[in-house]
């Protein structure tokens, strides 16, 4: 369809996914993660993208113009593991016409 | 030895709200949970957010349906076992089984439902290397005797209100406390946030804010943590105790070798009847159980809850001829004597 867009996606056996996400289902990272079973169910959104766990921590490996980081992702990922400084919260990051070619690597379960 | 009619494991939204469906059926429940209240993850995960989609609430937060699910139970006088994690069942002759905690609490019911959620929460431990030959030897994931630091010093990692609060009461007790948070900044309470800056300012805790420790001294305790700052060399701080405070995470845990047909981190059941599990007697409803079209919604659960409670009293009493009550037409009956009924008809001539 043409409302969708691109996304590469690196799971955290580092294998890479290059799959097709709507932009017209208000999902966000997190959720096309799960709909595609990239992560196990139970390892990835546990809140259930209230970025009140870092379960969807991923890092941004593209350019991208992404949203501005709300004050509770940011302290979330201030607690978080292995972060780095192109983290992010999949559950943060609404998948919109500008994602498309999104590359992203999941973060480690912790 | 704890007995009960439904053993409950799981104190979150499905797992109360079975105690209210088995006790229309007169059976009594008794409840596990790792964590020290009641709620699960409304009310340890997001107690002040609201929920859209409970039935005939248009809003409602987490924690006041909590709250609420307590009180519509209150007269079923529910047993808690709570701050202890199910560790081991065991079926005994009679069909019955004992489940075991963790602290070595026994439970024995004919029906075991689990209501689990995504799992027990357990602390987040930092991935450092060598941090596992430490636990109970000067690392310490939460804190359980605060006289264990008494004149010791004590870091302490995390930026969030446990990581605060501990700070603050343990400058009481302890030798010395160190705050070490990867932030400047801090997203406890405002008290507590304005407690730890007088108490750094008047030297009773040492701050060491954008920091992480990266690694552990010691030969069979811990002796120091290596912190890291960014742009600095690596620092060793000697230190008695490292309590790393970076919240909870369910984990499934133990359930996981109970024997149980998993998939995808959650139980299978039998959907099309009664939500019992490949373990007669032993049901998964709510979050932890999977079926086709599985949706881990709250609603679902109490649907859940309702029709195992069905299925448990016919295990429990194969004999007994029964059909399904309104309540408001039959009332609701507690345990503690109390009943509550719809209001008779007035009735009244006109003359």
């Amino acid at each position: 369809m043409e409302q969708d867009v691109t996304l590469k996606i690196t799971d955290r056996e580092g294998k890479l996914h290059k799959i097709l996400a709507p932009t017209d289902m208000a999902m966000n990272l997190m959720e096309v993660v799960r709909s595609y079973e990239i992560a196990p169910e139970g390892t990835i959104g546990i809140c259930g993208g209230m970025a009140m766990c870092a379960s969807c921590q991923c890092y941004v490996k593209s350019n991208h113009q992404l949203p501005e980081m709300s004050d509770d992702e940011d302290m979330m990922l201030a607690e978080a593991f292995h972060v780095e400084e192109n983290s992010r919260l999949g559950c943060q990051i609404q998948i919109t016409p500008e994602m498309d070619g999104l590359e992203v690597e999941l973060a480690p379960e912790s | 030895m704890i007995t009960t009619d439904i053993l409950i494991i799981g104190a979150g939204p499905t797992g109360l709200f079975t105690v209210f469906e088995a006790g229309l059926l007169k059976l009594r429940c008794h409840l596990i949970d790792a964590l020290p209240q009641a709620g699960g993850q409304c009310s340890e995960i997001y107690p002040k957010k609201p929920i859209y989609d409970i039935p005939a609430y248009p809003e409602i937060l987490a924690g006041d349906l909590t709250d609420k699910l307590l009180e519509q139970i209150k007269q079923f006088e529910p047993g808690f076992t709570l701050g202890e994690r199910a560790e081991t069942i065991d079926k005994q002759e009679d069909g019955s089984f004992i489940v075991t905690t963790n602290k070595g609490t026994k439970h024995k019911a004919p029906i075991v439902a689990i209501a689990g959620g995504l799992g027990s929460f357990e602390p987040r431990k930092p991935p450092i290397p060598n941090i596992a030959n430490f636990e109970d030897n000067g690392v310490e994931y939460m804190i359980r005797e605060p006289e264990l630091y008494r004149n010791k010093n004590v870091v302490i990692a995390g930026g969030g209100d446990s990581a605060l609060d501990w700070s603050i009461f343990l400058t009481d007790v302890a030798k010395s406390v160190t705050l070490v948070h990867r932030r400047n900044e801090f997203r406890g309470a405002l008290d507590s946030v304005d407690k730890v800056q007088e108490l750094k300012d008047s030297g009773k805790l040492t701050l060491v804010t954008p920091a992480e420790i990266k690694g552990i001294t010691g030969e069979n305790h811990v002796t120091g943590v290596v912190i890291s700052k960014k742009d600095e060399d690596d620092s060793i701080l000697e230190t008695d105790h490292f309590i790393p405070l970076f919240g909870l995470s369910p984990k499934l845990g133990p359930i996981a070798n109970w024997g149980l047909e998993i998939e995808k981190n959650a139980i299978k059941v039998n959907n099309a009847l009664d939500y019992q599990t490949n373990i007669p007697g032993i049901y998964a409803i709510g979050d932890v159980n999977t079926y086709p079209g599985k949706l881990k919604l709250i609603l679902c659960g109490f649907h859940e809850a309702t029709l195992m409670c069905q299925s448990a009293f016919k295990r429990i009493f194969p004999d007994k001829k029964y059909v399904m009550k309104y309540t408001t037409v039959g009332g609701v009956d507690g345990f503690d004597g109390t009943r509550k009924e719809a209001p008779k008809a007035v009735v009244k001539k006109i003359e």
